[in-house]
């Protein structure tokens, strides 16, 4: 710890106004001159929206959906962790130990019996997504969220697996970790770039 | 006291601290995982390697050629231990990496997760990457270890301390360790699961995953657990305890270490017992009978015959404390003998003082009687022998005792100050000549005999303060719903004299208030119900119970006078 001050805040100056600015004039001139050639432009640029939806871009953050493993399962193990790292505290997920019985479930050892977002309480930060170990959990680029009552708007388990079919079908998956599996930033990393080697291996043997 | 040096830092030991325990003295941490300080050394797992060295005599110091474990090592005047050497970071980061060979780092479905010394240790010690190129090991999950046991193979370190806990501390053996090498598992014999009443123990000793309590298995994530220290009210060995609550319901409850009171453990019947507390038939309002709520305005539909409907208030409370306040009164002029309060052994000493005061405020010849005290067989000794006999008087390391509730000794501490004696109701209840009664409950399940119920009868008036529907309570003129242990703040003194303080975890179910609370508006006294500013007040009042006066007990609680004579008197 150094006990030099350093300095931390900057203070910026108020740019000083001159006499020609002072007066407004250029100002509101050139403001209607916008006005003026855009009326006359005949270009228009309103979004005929619903008619004509917008281009979202696929790493927009909007409606979450959980994935499907390969054998259709919910992937997520109800690990908490999208829990615990929502700021919004809009999830919710009650854990269960899997269906042994179920042949299909025998590989799985814990996962969630319920499992509902509030999609008005969400902030849509992503940070779910980014906790989440197994990518179970990702934002969609559905954003026309819409519904009658506040409770429609709780989404549960089944409501989130069917946007996960529903993106997957019109291809809409997000870019971020591509249908569940991973993106290259969670690829191992090239063994020269493994920090230092472990001690004990030098000259010591 | 023996000097030694950790990391550079001069301390005072004991002559029989390891290199653990000195080193935890001056502030450092050794990590270990075999070693636990209630269980014999093995020095297996290899975790606790740290440099030792002694202080010659003139002054230099020689350090040891090699690593030793801390858990083995004895300390003597000058020993010198290094825990910071590249020498020993280097072994650390080598047994972590070896003890995670093999180990399937399945953190996000692991129950340990947030209290697991594996994943505390590599965060401090260890190293992120393995270098292991062959596929782990994968071993069966068995289910089958004990009725509240589950073991995740591939978890295991192979610590033993689950073993040796069996072997050491319950003596009933079940547990042991089959195959060799990285094979080397924990399993039981065919059909002999680990179901001793201690076996709850296993899973707190268990420093990783691997052994998993069913009961809680996937409840809940232990960092959203909030604690609070309390003591079971189980028996009255009075185990330190923390209570694990989220969202105001308790999830499990966990032994404290207290050397005073029963040690590092707690047997299942506490561990599991609490359930009773969530139990959907609590009382959960106060309620007035129907001749006594008569005058007052009811709107809300009623569920129980005797019962007026329930009030029409936000809050029944002042409207029952006063009339019960009134109505104590009044019975108490009219006939101060043929009142009778009766106390439980669940109560704490603050209740039991707030109650008694308030009787014996109002008239001297109101009588207080100690309810019935609950005892079950006789007091259960580990380690059991080879055939499950108990342990000679010198050996025993934990004792299930036979009498099932936690402060029989504060209460009747309380009842001797005011009343000169301990009358229990079983030796009134052939000729009681009451006709009014003021009885607290608190028992962990129905308390009411048949002679009891019998005894009171259907008196001019008649109160009960308890957390179960009873025989009494239907009959009532007026029924306060009451908290139970972990909703209670106060003290217990165990078997052996030890005050202890136990702090409230939940709130009551419904509109159910804690004992301590209702005492204090019913004896009209001001403020919050503060168990410190009591225990002050008592230890004043009170000699037998001198030693509250200190208003706070610490963790490890305060023995009572008379009890410390004795221990005192045995020792020397
Ligand atoms: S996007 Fe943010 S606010 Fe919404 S659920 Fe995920 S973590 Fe919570
Ligand atoms: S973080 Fe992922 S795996 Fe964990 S509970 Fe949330 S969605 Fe499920
Ligand atoms: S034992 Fe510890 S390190 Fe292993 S999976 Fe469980 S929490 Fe993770
Ligand atoms: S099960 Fe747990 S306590 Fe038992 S040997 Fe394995 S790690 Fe140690
Ligand atoms: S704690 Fe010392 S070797 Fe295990």
């Amino acid at each position: 710890m150094s006990n030099k001050k350093t300095k931390t805040v900057k203070w910026g100056e108020e740019p000083k106004l001159g006499m020609l600015d002072a007066l407004y004039l250029p100002a509101i001139v050139s403001g209607l001159a916008t006005a003026v050639r855009h009326a006359v432009s005949g270009k228009p640029t309103t979004r005929q929206y619903p008619e004509v939806e917008p281009e979202i871009p696929p790493n927009y953050r909007g409606v979450h959906r959980l994935n499907r493993d390969e054998q259709g399962r919910v992937k997520c193990v109800a690990c908490y962790m999208c829990q615990t790292a929502c700021p919004a505290n809009c999830i919710e997920i009650i854990a269960a130990p899997a269906p042994k019985e179920d042949p299909h479930w025998t590989d799985r050892d814990k996962y969630p019996a319920t499992f509902t977002i509030d999609e008005l309480r969400c902030i849509y930060c992503g940070m779910c997504e980014e906790a989440c170990p197994v990518d179970a959990i990702e934002l969609t680029s559905v954003y026309d969220l819409t519904g009658l009552t506040r409770k429609e708007m709780i989404f549960d388990k089944e409501k989130l697996l069917s946007v996960f079919d529903e993106t997957v079908k019109t291809g809409k998956d997000p870019v971020r970790t591509n249908r569940g599996t991973l993106g290259p930033a969670s690829e191992e990393a090239p063994s020269g770039r493994q920090g230092p080697p472990p001690p004990g291996r030098g000259k010591h043997g | 006291m023996v000097k030694v040096k950790v990391n550079d830092i001069e301390v005072d030991a004991g002559p029989k601290d390891n290199c653990i325990l000195a080193a935890r003295k001056a502030g450092v941490e050794i990590p270990h995982y075999c070693w636990h300080e209630s269980l014999s050394v093995v020095a297996s797992c290899r975790m606790c390697l740290v440099e030792v060295g002694e202080t010659k005599p003139d002054g230099t110091i020689a350090m040891g050629p090699k690593l030793v474990p801390g858990c083995q090592t004895p300390i003597k005047d000058g020993t010198v231990i290094r825990t910071d050497s590249p020498k020993v970071k280097a072994a650390q980061q080598m047994t972590l990496e070896l003890l995670l060979l093999n180990h399937p780092l399945d953190c996000s479905i692991c129950d340990q997760a947030g209290e697991c010394y594996l994943q505390d240790y590599t965060y401090k010690y260890g190293k992120a990457h393995s270098r292991l190129d062959e596929p782990k090991l994968q071993r069966m999950d068995k289910y089958h270890i004990g009725d509240q046991i589950a073991l995740f193979t591939d978890r295991c370190v192979m610590c033993t301390r689950c073993v040796r806990f069996t072997r050491e501390i319950s003596g009933t053996a079940e547990l042991q360790v089959v195959a060799r090498g990285s094979h080397e598992e924990i399993d039981v014999f065919p059909e002999e699961p680990c179901n001793n009443k201690l076996a709850g123990n296993v899973v707190d000793l268990c420093p990783v995953g691997a052994l998993c309590s069913k009961d809680f298995l996937y409840k809940k994530r232990v960092w959203w657990l909030k604690q609070a220290e309390s003591v079971c009210t189980g028996c009255s060995t009075g185990c330190s305890i923390s209570i694990d609550q989220n969202e105001n319901k308790v999830y499990r409850l966990r032994p404290r270490p207290n050397p005073e009171a029963q040690g590092h453990f707690m047997c299942d019947e506490g561990r599991f017992g609490f359930k009773y507390i969530h139990d959907e038939r609590r009382l959960s309002t106060p309620r007035l009978s129907v001749a006594l709520a008569s005058g007052i305005e009811s709107q809300r539909k009623t569920t129980s015959a005797n019962f007026a409907p329930d009030l029409n208030f936000a809050d029944l409370w002042p409207t029952a404390l006063t009339k019960a306040r009134q109505k104590i009164q009044d019975a108490i002029k009219a006939d101060p003998s043929s009142f009778v309060a009766v106390f439980s052994p669940f109560m704490t000493v603050e209740e039991a003082y707030l109650l008694a005061k308030f009787i014996k405020g109002i008239h001297d010849k109101a009588r207080l009687v100690l309810g019935p005290v609950p005892s079950v067989g006789v007091d259960d000794k580990y380690p059991k022998g080879p055939k499950g006999e108990s342990p000679a008087d010198g050996n025993v390391k934990f004792t299930i005792r036979a009498e099932k509730c936690p402060n029989r000794l504060g209460v009747e501490a309380v009842l001797k100050h005011f009343e000169g004696s301990v009358v229990r109701i079983e030796s009134i209840a052939q000729r009681p000549n009451a006709h009014a009664w003021y009885i607290v409950g608190g028992y962990t399940s129905g308390w009411v005999t048949e002679a009891i119920d019998k005894a009171i009868g259907t008196p001019s008036l008649l109160i009960v303060q308890d957390i179960f529907p009873s025989p009494l309570s239907e009959r009532a003129d007026i029924v306060l719903a009451s908290g139970s242990f972990a909703e209670r703040d106060g003290t217990y003194v165990n078997h052996a004299g030890l005050a202890q303080s136990a702090s409230a975890a939940v709130r009551a179910p419904g509109e159910a208030r804690a004992d301590g609370r209702i005492l204090m508006e019913l004896a009209g006294r001001t403020g919050l119900f503060n168990a410190m500013a009591l225990r002050k007040e008592i230890g004043a009042a009170i000699p037998e119970l001198s030693v509250l006066g200190s208003g706070d007990l610490g963790d490890q609680g305060v023995r009572l006078v008379r009890f410390a004579k004795q221990a005192t008197a045995a020792a020397t």
